[in-house]
């Protein structure tokens, strides 16, 4: 599912080049449970944006889904990006001022999918998170649990073949943390390819495969699956 | 993404922001109102002038005694010569063009009017009975001047509304003589009521006929010649005719000066065109700064809502997308200023056009059309580069922030 072969990524900060990844080779099949953990500055968010097309990187070759993804311009990555990929992100990202349900829409809408599609869709995804009594809520009327699972509603409305989870528990609680994560494994269960991204080593031990980074270089893989 | 999307969307974003919004909203429809009052006014004046020149009378020509000569000083002058008189000879030749419809002569002067004990000082009008069609006065009562030779110099006259109301009361003016200078007449008509009409009060003259003028004041020259062209076409061949029969009759000496209506209004007519366009302009000045204000809150607005177009971009928005997002948004703004503002702008003229109801004030359709030309345009040219801003944003710095 998703191929990375000799990848790096550079910043220039100041007059100088600093290496967030270094010569990373990552095989994901799809349907994997991945968590990638490090200390801050090991280059795990990089990476996950680098597998979300919302960076590019500096040199090697990205492979998605069967097809070279190194090298697309704006337009595809956003096309990519919006059928294949959701994200889950540690502040929930949600717009303030639209509702839950509106929240959820914005990608079918950005998608162009017909309004009487979107409704239904947009009407079981509140339904399947336990949101339907919510959906005219503004987010800052919801409790952590709640956005994130508006998050969540939103990140998979487009059927992402992967979704990409950046400390989605950091903001909440241990217990609504626990149910957020059970969200994302019943995801798993579906054959979404998840990917999540953590500091904490009780949620990232949860996954099939746990990959650990330090300098920008995945140093070991531990987990179920190896 | 649908075209109702993109437009629900930026109107959301738009109502989230609600004070910000109407400002630029108020700013965008100042501008518009100014435009479409000030050049509501310039048109106002412009068609007060064409009105006023059409009370006169249409397709005139008019003749005047001496020439004004636009290159130096005629030699005439130079020897302390007085141009010659125009004559009623002259004016009746005038009627041998084909192209002359109705000419009437015109000489002024002022004289006291007496009837019993009242009098008071009054403009004198010498003309023939012509003279009502070709000015388009209307007649209050009785008749106007008597038709045939005009030469001849009968004591009638005709009074003016104001005239006769001081002089008579609630009596019966017509039949009644009143004394004029030194010489008796008799009155046979009433003009009604016109007011003013090109500085010149209708109400309060006293009209009769040339040759009695002539003797009054003891004069032969005519102050003008009012000539009535056969039709619009025929203006041009009756200045042309007038000309040419007064340079006969005058030997060869081209001392009068024809002046046709057409060229003086069209003078006016550009003048007040050109003063619209210029206060117009002004106004459209306001647009400007109101598109400016739109460029800055913008701006404000792209730094202040980065997480959500980083957002936008992870959703998989392609930067196209979001830069059509704030297009719709400053379209929106702008639209809505502009139609806000030609409320407001109607409004004013309206209220202006309570005050001063002589004023035929009505902003032109094309100064609407370029108000609102203007709105729409720089809240597009002023949100090119803001949006364009949120377009390129990085969405991982974004979504970081």
């Amino acid at each position: 599912m998703i191929r990375l072969d000799k990848v790096s990524r550079s910043f220039t900060v100041g007059d100088q080049q600093v290496a967030a990844l270094r010569n990373i080779d990552l095989n994901i099949a799809a349907g994997d449970y991945v968590s990638i953990m490090g200390p801050s500055g090991s280059g795990k968010s990089t990476l996950l944006n680098l597998i979300g097309l919302l960076d590019r990187p500096s040199s090697g070759t990205y492979k998605l889904d069967g097809g070279d993804v190194t090298d697309l311009n704006d337009v595809q990555q956003a096309r990519v990006r919006s059928k294949k990929i959701g994200f889950v992100f540690q502040s929930f990202h949600l717009v303030p001022r639209l509702t839950a349900a509106m929240n959820i829409e914005l990608p079918l809408m950005l998608a162009g999918i017909s309004p009487a599609e979107r409704k239904a869709r947009v009407v079981q995804l509140l339904d399947n998170y336990g949101l339907t009594d919510r959906a005219d809520h503004r987010p800052d009327q919801l409790s952590g649990g709640q956005r994130q699972r508006v998050a969540i509603a939103r990140a998979t409305s487009m059927h992402p073949a992967v979704l990409l989870a950046d400390e989605p528990t950091g903001n909440l609680d241990q217990a609504t943390g626990k149910e957020v994560m059970s969200l994302l494994e019943q995801l798993v269960a579906q054959k979404v390819t998840l990917i999540l991204v953590t500091h904490d080593p009780v949620i990232g031990g949860r996954a099939q495969r746990q990959l650990h980074m330090v300098d920008g270089q995945i140093i070991n893989e531990t987990g179920r699956g190896t | 993404m649908r075209l109702i999307d993109v437009v629900q969307f930026a109107s959301g974003s738009l109502r989230g922001s609600r004070s910000r919004t109407l400002l630029m909203i108020l700013a965008m429809s100042i501008g518009v109102a100014a435009v479409v009052v000030l050049t509501g006014l310039g048109e106002g004046a412009r068609r007060y002038v064409v009105n006023q020149f059409s009370s006169l009378g249409t397709n005139l020509v008019i003749v005047l005694p001496g020439r004004t000569e636009t290159a130096g000083v005629g030699p005439g002058m130079l020897l302390g010569q007085i141009p010659r008189e125009l004559s009623l000879d002259d004016a009746q030749a005038l009627l041998h063009s084909r192209s002359i419809g109705r000419i009437a002569p015109l000489t002024v002067g002022s004289s006291q009017i007496s009837m019993d004990a009242l009098n008071r000082e009054v403009v004198v009008l010498g003309s023939t009975a012509d003279l009502l069609e070709v000015r388009h006065m209307s007649l209050g009562q009785g008749q106007f001047l008597p038709a045939g030779d005009m030469h001849s110099s009968e004591s009638v006259c005709v009074l003016g509304a104001k005239i006769r109301r001081e002089l008579f009361g609630q009596r019966q003016a017509i039949g009644a003589w009143v004394r004029l200078g030194d010489r008796r007449f008799r009155v046979v008509g009433v003009m009604a009521s016109q007011g003013e009409s090109m500085g010149f009060n209708t109400d309060e003259i006293v009209i009769v006929p040339v040759a009695s003028a002539h003797m009054l004041f003891n004069t032969s020259g005519l102050f003008r010649i009012l000539v009535e062209a056969k039709s619009r076409d025929a203006i041009e061949p009756a200045k042309h005719d007038a000309e040419e029969i007064l340079l006969r009759r005058h030997n060869g000496e081209r001392d009068v000066t024809v002046i046709t209506q057409d060229a003086v209004l069209a003078t006016f007519d550009r003048i007040l065109r050109a003063l619209t366009l210029a206060v117009g302009g002004i106004a459209a000045i306001s647009l400007a700064v109101a598109g400016i204000l739109i460029m800055n809150v913008m701006l404000i607005a792209v730094s202040q809502r980065i997480k959500e177009i980083g957002l936008l971009k992870a959703l998989g928005a392609p930067a196209a997308q979001i830069r059509n997002l704030f297009f719709a948004e400053a379209i929106l703004l702008s639209g809505i200023g502009s139609v806000v503002g030609l409320i407001l702008g109607e409004a004013g003229v309206w209220v202006i056009a309570g005050i001063y109801p002589s004023l035929p004030v009505a902003a032109p359709w094309w100064a609407v059309l370029a108000a609102l030309g203007t709105a729409l345009g720089t809240g597009i040219m002023f949100s090119v580069w803001p949006a364009r801003r949120a377009a390129r944003l990085d969405p991982v710095m974004a979504l970081a922030r």
